[in-house]
């Protein structure tokens, strides 16, 4: 199954499950989505449940908060992760903070799909990796699987889950392919994976980044370097117990991000790394991010900015070194 | 140009009577209760700000007695009226001024974040707008859930210049949603008149147009005519014909917040509007029809207590505990963001 096609079938076990799981967005119904990843709902669930919207992306997260509030389970998807600026009023300001500010009398269980990240040659306006900006707002949860099953498993935890759950799916994940489990696969919020143990070093990736980790963990391999790769599958909850038995194996530590270097996620985890497991480390932190840049359009330009498995090897290969 | 309602007939009876009295104690309420909140404001035991009704008591008080207890409520920050109209204890609402752990969000929300869910009052927002695209949510939610519960939500003359206004009246329609807007035009956005920013003559009214709705204009100081349109609304709504849009004409007594003077209003134009203030108005109809003045004598007696015990409840009280301060950021009731 692709990872497009996870997704849809992520929303159909979760809509044949609960009545009150709604989809809305733009043309993700009769168009199917524009990255195509809901192709199908709105033949198998109806315009009742399968809605959309105008360009109205407050519209749309307005729409999803109040039914959340009332007794709803909404998956809204703001088609380009950059596309949340329009609204970022909602998503930061009501979206995260309601809970709060009404100690506890409003539930907010919605989730929010996004196509986040590049490689797609968008440019700087349908390319960004939103996962920090979002990272850095209390009230959200961030979700960013990487593969097919986890697509499926973290959507499924996403939509069950009582709190507003952002829910990133890499754009240039869609087209790749991976075993889904049997039947009803449900996952945990959370919770992050080791894709590949080893015992030289921690490498420490999200969603395409993890991808990108592995290949340059297969060509350090043949060097003899062998690296654990951790993807970390969800920045809040955020899962540091995974990483500290990491580090305290390997005591060296790279990051992989694609989002811009100032503020990424990768920072918080170096900086929790370094006050909870400073004596485990032989050696300093290592980020490799996408140079402090918005994204350019060209395929030379853009895979030079955003880390390649060569860059992510070459990168090991000189701290390890 | 707007359709001016205010010339259609008042409904009589025995049980609208009881209508108008509670009418009448939802303003007198309000108003007894916000200027005690001002005399705490200028001793500074209401910190941060707060924004006070005064003078807009009778579009509060006419929608909330048009309305069902099931139906949702979103309010703006100057929501203290709408909060209590559909049922925050008093003493939780003075709470919550004070910053007290009695308060109704315990100290969390403060002035401008009054939520009851309790009273299906889904919240008072503070940033202007964005509360009318969730009103839409509890109204489709509604409407796929089969209920007829209807949704409204109060805004400024000021909101109607913001994005949000108008991606929500758009949707609204489109889905045709069980949704009343509320626009409480109090003649200023902050300290601008409305008409200096607003490219038509009535802020709401005229814009209905553009979302294939009847302009609906109303004396926002005249609670039974402010009952008497919400009604229509709201049973629109209810029977499935959809939003509407009502530009409730009206202007608050004080400044825009805290200690604001208001300076920048022409005096004849605050001295026009004083008289024309809704609740000396609304008593002076009731005895006319033959109210008993004791009757409203009680009423006013009564709340003036209450305003005074909720006072004495609420600075008795205990500051909001600091052992809340992690409390509450995600479902599981606490904040932890991490394993
Ligand atoms: C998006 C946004 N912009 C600006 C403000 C600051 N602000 C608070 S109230 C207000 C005036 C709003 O006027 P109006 O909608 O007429 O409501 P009123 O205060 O008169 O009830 C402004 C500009 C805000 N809270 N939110
Ligand atoms: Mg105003």
């Amino acid at each position: 199954m692709t990872y497009r096609e996870a997704v849809a079938a992520g929303l159909a076990q979760e809509m044949a499950r609960d009545p009150s799981v709604v989809l809305i967005g733009e043309d993700v119904g009769a168009a199917g989505g524009v990255f195509k990843a809901t192709a199908g709902l709105l033949e198998k669930f109806g315009a009742r449940r399968v809605k959309d919207t105008p360009i109205s992306e407050q519209a749309i997260i307005g729409a999803a908060m109040g039914a959340a509030m009332t007794g709803l389970r909404p998956v809204a998807e703001l088609m380009f992760a950059d596309f949340v600026s329009v609204c970022h009023d909602l998503v930061a300001n009501q979206v995260a903070k309601a809970r709060y500010m009404t100690n506890g009398q409003v539930s907010l269980p919605l989730v929010v799909r996004f196509g986040n990240g590049g490689g797609l040659r968008f440019g700087a306006q349908h390319s960004q990796s939103v996962e920090s900006w979002l990272m850095a707002v209390p009230g959200l949860k961030v979700v960013v699987p990487s593969t097919p099953a986890d697509v499926v498993g973290l959507l499924a935890a996403a939509v069950r889950d009582d709190d507003p759950v952002m829910f990133l799916e890499e754009k240039a994940l869609y087209p790749t392919s991976g075993e889904v489990p049997e039947g009803e696969h449900v996952d945990e919020l959370g919770t992050a994976r080791v894709r590949r143990p080893g015992k030289d070093c921690s490498v420490i990736a999200l969603g395409t980044m993890a991808d990108r980790a592995l290949a340059a963990a297969e060509q350090l391999q043949a060097e003899g370097i062998d690296c654990e790769v951790i993807d970390l599958r969800s920045l809040v909850p955020l899962d540091m117990t995974t990483v500290a038995a990491s580090v305290a194996k390997t005591g060296r530590v790279f990051t992989v991000e694609e989002n811009p270097r100032l503020c990424g996620w990768g920072a918080e985890v170096a900086s929790i790394i370094c006050e909870e497991c400073f004596y485990d480390l032989d050696a300093p932190v290592r980020r490799i991010t996408t140079p402090h840049v918005p994204l350019p359009a060209a395929d030379s330009l853009e895979d030079a900015a955003i880390p390649s498995a060569e860059r992510v090897a070459a990168a090991i290969r000189e701290g390890l070194g | 140009m707007a359709r001016d309602t205010a010339r259609e007939p008042v409904k009589t009876g025995p049980d609208y009577l009881e209508v108008r009295l509670g009418i009448y104690r939802g303003m007198v309420r309000v108003r007894y209760f916000e200027k005690r909140a001002y005399d705490l404001f200028l001793q500074n035991l209401v910190k941060g700000t707060s924004h006070l009704a005064i003078g807009q008591e009778a579009i509060a008080a006419g929608v909330a007695a048009a309305l069902r207890p099931d139906d949702y409520v979103f309010a703006t920050y100057r929501g203290h009226a709408h909060a209590m109209l559909r049922g925050a204890p008093m003493v939780a609402v003075m709470a919550e001024l004070l910053g007290r752990e009695n308060g109704l969000m315990g100290g969390k929300g403060g002035s401008m974040h009054l939520t009851y869910t309790e009273g299906n009052f889904m919240g008072s927002y503070a940033i202007v707008g964005a509360h009318l695209p969730i009103a839409n949510g509890a109204a489709w939610s509604a409407l796929y859930r089969g209920t007829d519960q209807v949704a409204v939500a109060f805004f400024g003359d000021g909101a109607t210049n913001i994005g949000a206004f108008h991606e929500a009246l758009n949707l609204a329609a489109t889905w045709k949603l069980p949704v009343v807007f509320v626009c409480e035009n109090n003649l200023y956005m902050e300290y601008t008149p409305i008409r200096k920013v607003t490219a038509v003559e009535r802020p709401a009214a005229d814009r209905a147009s553009a979302y294939g709705l009847p302009p609906v204009l109303v004396d926002g100081n005249d609670a039974d005519m402010v009952f008497e349109t919400a009604t229509r609304a709201v049973g629109l709504a209810r029977g499935g014909g959809g939003p509407s849009l009502i530009e409730a004409v009206t202007y608050r007594h004080g400044g825009h917040s805290r200690a604001d003077p208001g300076k920048y209003r022409p005096d004849a134009e605050v001295a026009e509007w004083l008289a024309k203030d809704p609740i000396p108005r609304y008593k002076e109809r009731l005895l006319d029809e033959g109210v008993a003045a004791e009757v409203l004598e009680r009423i006013e007696a009564e709340a003036a207590a209450e305003v005074d015990q909720a006072t004495e409840q609420a600075k008795a009280a205990a500051p909001a505990h600091p052992g809340g301060l992690e409390r509450e950021v995600f479902s599981d009731g606490g904040a932890t963001w991490r394993r």
